[in-house]
């Protein structure tokens, strides 16, 4: 095929970051899925093709119960922090007038501190003599300190939706920042009220961003592993703890690929419905 | 009306700043902690003491692996500019096949799970046999780093005009010093800004490095390491705290620069510029 | 104004894919003309004058610039500059140095180029602006400052890009002047591309007017207005009305022409557009202020019809009438001056119109 000459500069400017990509994601990408099908007799690897990883990983209690527990967590996680996040990114759209810029610096920068340090301080804000426990007491609440309330899935899905409250917010403003007001006008203009409008106009056209916003929280969120560590307990363990075990201490790194390659499957299908279904939503107004 | 109330200025407005407290409540506690004198991380508060600072000065393994973050970030901070400059230049610019695939697939480590990245980096390293080292912490900062680099700098590609360019090729200047003489110049914030952000993150992630690192670890791996001693865990506020004021630092810096970058190219300072 | 050929554009194509944006195009431009390029948007008219910049290369064809190929020169080695229709002026430099910034390539000193900047600058009534930074300037300002930028180059040929279809009415007006005045003392040819073909009469000596990427006609204003070949370039410059029309004899150089609506005339033979068979005639022009309505019965014409006014519009110092010609199925349109006195006609009545023969325009 001849390529236009502006074809041949777009794609001589792209191809450094774009062979880096390959070499330093779809070549280990491509590695993983092999060692997966491969399997670990003690010291050795053994390169004869199997599905055994995958019939362990998948007959195993373990992975459906972190698996499926990864899932529900993060499901809680995103639908907790895009609802929370919509009418934030609400008011910044369309009650903040000049000071946009700032508000959405002053939400990035707790994002910007320590990851570990945040997870901790959040152990420490849930602790048996942690602040909301001294808190309660102070203003008289309770009489001993709640111990129910660190190690354990809620704690992991408060944690996590902190740390992703940037991320749902911004994708949803930007569609809200895009919306025409005049069509705003038409529809008032038409006879709506404000609910009738918001829910005819502007929530049609901001699902674009919400749906953004649902997948890059619901995506990354199941594979943590930090978080279910920290505050978790043994109850809060993830699917990511379970592939890093495997990984480092049980040296089965064949068995931690075909468990990281299934939930990789199972995260992208999941996804992939997600975006159908809001494609369907939102679709036209694209 | 319920909904209508809700979302009504002032209703929206105190909402806000609730969702506001709440997001910055564990960033408040960084430094309380980290002055508080007591060894336990609890309250109530004890006193008021630097030692905890006194105790990261004194420590020869925090000290290398501060050295290790920094060169790391750094040598990250860099490349990754240099790939995000020349991608987000052919995708504002240039249309060529394939685009959406290539741009996505550079794209994409920005919502890949990071144990992903790092696993998978590691499993390629295993098989070819390279050992780990900071190099391939380097390696895949990178990744990661290139697609917040690309973001920053296509918008100020974006607000670039064309017509810049070729005036200049009219005015008889050649295609380099048409780079040097307006496109440098006028993107030039949005390097800066690249670099500032891309050294934040690289310095901050530990994911990654948890998995690529070798002996010489950095510093989020030390920090995970103090964090099983308790009585390690005050010098690590005092260290969060420090980290903290230099993240923000940055940030400023790199804030200011990239609504520089947007002024200068006579366009207001949108909002979202940077990140989306 | 000399005849000499500055630019010679021989059988140009140019195609974006599948798409042809320039089909065969000739075109001879004389050096210390003001030429333009007219024509409705996605006519090939940008796409021409890029060409000549040299930001695009022509699929086919050459273009010769003072008597050399410009094929395989780049934009900063061909001896034009252009003036863009966004301005393109440098945002991170001030005035004076967008205006020196391509002197800065060329071996001239600092006080040199400072002394060029400032002439540029008094050209175009902006002295005393040089240390102003770009985003100080107004739209006018800009379109000045880009203009000083071209000229202080001493180009061969300034392009011009719709370079006041950014302004308000009234300062464009202003700038067409000034910009034909300012074309007029330094001697040096202007390629203007506009789609305004107001703009174009006023300001050009010789207009090329483009559909779909081929010269449609090439002439002077007067020419273009009172001879068009063709009704579209008859109804894309100016209005014209059109009425159904024979050739009944030719003879001994003179034409014979039935025209239902007006009556029987006789056109001499070189009234024709050149190329145009009298045997294919069926349709003839004329220009709604060739038409007079007769208000007072002493009024005389050189030749009269009558007709019955169906619509007015009033428009100030003029009021367009329709109006219903006899045998005829479309009303034609009248514009008559409000000079002091003259009433404005209600629709409905019966009028007397008058007509000259010079004023008909042949088409096929």
């Amino acid at each position: 095929m001849i390529l236009s000459r502006e074809s041949r500069q777009g794609l001589t400017l792209i191809s450094p970051p774009f062979l880096y990509a390959i070499l330093m994601l779809a070549a280990p990408m491509v590695m993983v899925v092999t060692f997966s099908f491969w399997t670990q007799n003690y010291l050795d690897l053994d390169r004869t093709p199997t599905f055994a990883n995958y019939r362990e990983a998948w007959t195993g209690e373990i992975f459906r119960v972190l698996m499926l527990r990864s899932l529900m967590i993060s499901f809680f996680v995103t639908t907790v922090t895009v609802l929370l996040a919509f009418p934030i990114a609400y008011f910044l759209s369309f009650h903040v007038k000049r000071q946009k810029a700032l508000w959405l610096f002053l939400i990035t920068i707790p994002f910007w501190t320590s990851y570990l340090l945040r997870i901790f301080l959040w152990k420490v804000i849930l602790g048996y003599n942690g602040v909301l426990n001294s808190a309660l007491m102070g203003l008289g609440l309770i009489d001993e300190p709640l111990d129910f309330i660190l190690y354990n899935v809620p704690a992991v899905i408060i944690t996590l939706a902190h740390a992703w409250a940037p991320f749902a917010i911004l994708p949803i403003f930007v569609a809200l920042e895009r919306i025409d007001r005049s069509l705003l006008e038409a529809a008032e203009d038409l006879g709506d009220g404000p609910v009738r409008r918001f829910l005819r106009v502007t929530l049609p056209l901001a699902m674009p961003g919400v749906l953004a916003s649902t997948l890059i929280v619901f995506i990354p969120t199941v594979g943590d592993f930090v978080t279910p560590r920290l505050v978790g307990g043994p109850d809060g363990v993830m699917i990511a703890n379970l592939i890093q075990v495997y990984f480092s201490k049980a040296n089965n790194a064949p068995l931690a690929t075909a468990l990281a390659v299934s939930s990789m499957l199972i995260v992208a299908s999941i996804s992939l419905v997600i975006f159908l279904i809001g494609r369907k939503i939102g679709g036209r107004t694209q | 009306m319920n909904i209508g109330r809700f979302f009504s200025r002032n209703w929206l407005t105190g909402y806000a700043v609730v969702y506001m407290l709440v997001l910055y409540l564990p960033v408040v506690l960084l430094p309380l902690f980290a002055f508080n004198a007591s060894t336990i991380i609890a309250f109530p508060l004890t006193g008021f003491t630097f030692e905890w600072f006194g105790v990261l000065f004194e420590t020869n393994a925090l000290h290398s692996a501060v050295q290790n973050s920094l060169v790391i970030a750094v040598i990250t901070s860099i490349l990754s500019t240099l790939l995000g400059t020349l991608g987000a230049r052919a995708m504002v610019r240039y249309r060529f096949p394939l685009k959406r695939g290539i741009v996505s697939l550079i794209m994409v480590p920005l919502i890949l799970p990071e144990i992903i990245v790092g696993v998978s980096l590691l499993v390629l390293l295993m098989q070819i046999g390279i050992s780990l080292s900071i190099w391939t912490v380097i390696a895949g900062h990178v990744l990661i780093c290139v697609p917040f680099s690309v973001a920053i700098l296509s918008s100020a590609f974006q607000g670039l005009d064309p017509s810049l360019e070729e005036a200049s090729m009219d005015l008889g200047e050649t295609r380099f010093g048409t780079f040097r003489r307006v496109i440098m110049p006028l993107i030039l914030p949005g390097i800066i800004s690249s670099l500032l952000i891309t050294f934040t993150i690289s310095l901050d992630e530990f994911i990654i490095a948890f998995f690529l690192t070798g002996t010489d670890v950095t510093l989020p791996v030390y920090i995970w390491g103090q964090m099983r001693f308790p009585t390690k865990l005050p010098s690590v506020m005092a260290l969060g705290t420090i980290l903290l004021v230099l993240s923000v630092f940055l940030l400023v810096l790199g804030e200011v620069f990239r609504r520089r970058s947007a002024s200068r190219q006579g366009q207001d300072a949108s909002a979202t510029g940077g990140l989306m | 104004m000399t005849q000499n050929a500055i630019i010679e554009i021989e059988g140009v194509s140019k195609a974006f894919g599948a798409v042809t944006a320039l089909n065969g195009v000739d075109a001879t431009i004389r050096e210390g003309e003001f030429f333009s390029l007219l024509g409705p948007s996605g006519c090939g008219k940008t796409t021409l004058l890029r060409l000549i910049a040299g930001f695009d290369e022509p699929t086919d064809g050459t273009v010769v610039i003072a008597g050399q190929s410009m094929a395989g020169i780049p934009a900063n080695k061909r001896p034009t500059n252009m003036v863009f229709q966004s301005y393109a002026i440098f945002p991170h430099l001030s005035v004076a140095d967008n205006v020196g910034y391509g002197l800065k390539r060329k071996q001239m000193s600092r006080e040199e180029i400072n002394r060029a900047v400032t002439d540029a600058l008094a050209m175009v009534d902006l002295a005393g602006y040089g240390n102003r930074a770009a985003h100080e300037l107004s739209g006018g300002q800009r379109q000045r400052v880009a203009l000083a930028r071209a000229l202080v180059m001493k180009p061969k040929v300034v392009l011009l890009d719709e370079p006041l279809s950014a302004l308000d009415k009234k300062l464009r007006e202003q700038m067409q002047v000034e910009l034909r005045q300012l074309q007029q003392q330094i001697g040096i040819t202007f390629i203007l591309v506009t789609h305004d073909q107001e703009e174009a009469l006023i300001m050009s000596d010789r207009i090329a007017v483009l559909f779909e990427g081929e010269i449609a006609q090439l002439d002077t204003p007067e020419v273009l207005y009172r001879r068009p070949v063709s009704k579209r370039v008859a109804s894309f410059i100016g209005v014209m009305n059109f009425l159904p029309a024979t050739i009944t004899a030719k003879a001994k150089g003179a034409l014979a022409v039935d025209i239902p609506s007006l009556g029987k005339v006789s056109l001499a033979a070189g009234h024709a557009p050149e190329g145009l068979d009298p045997a294919s005639v069926s349709t003839i022009g004329v220009r709604p202020e060739m038409l007079t309505i007769l208000f007072d019965d002493a009024e005389k014409a050189e030749c009269e019809t009558t007709g019955e006014v169906t619509a007015t519009s009033y428009c100030g110092d003029m009021t367009y009438y329709s109006v219903l010609l006899p045998k005829a199925d479309e009303a034609v349109t009248i514009s008559m001056r409000n000079t002091a006195g003259r009433s404005i006609v209600p629709a409905g009545t019966k009028v007397r119109v008058g007509w000259g023969v010079e004023s008909v325009v042949l088409f096929d």
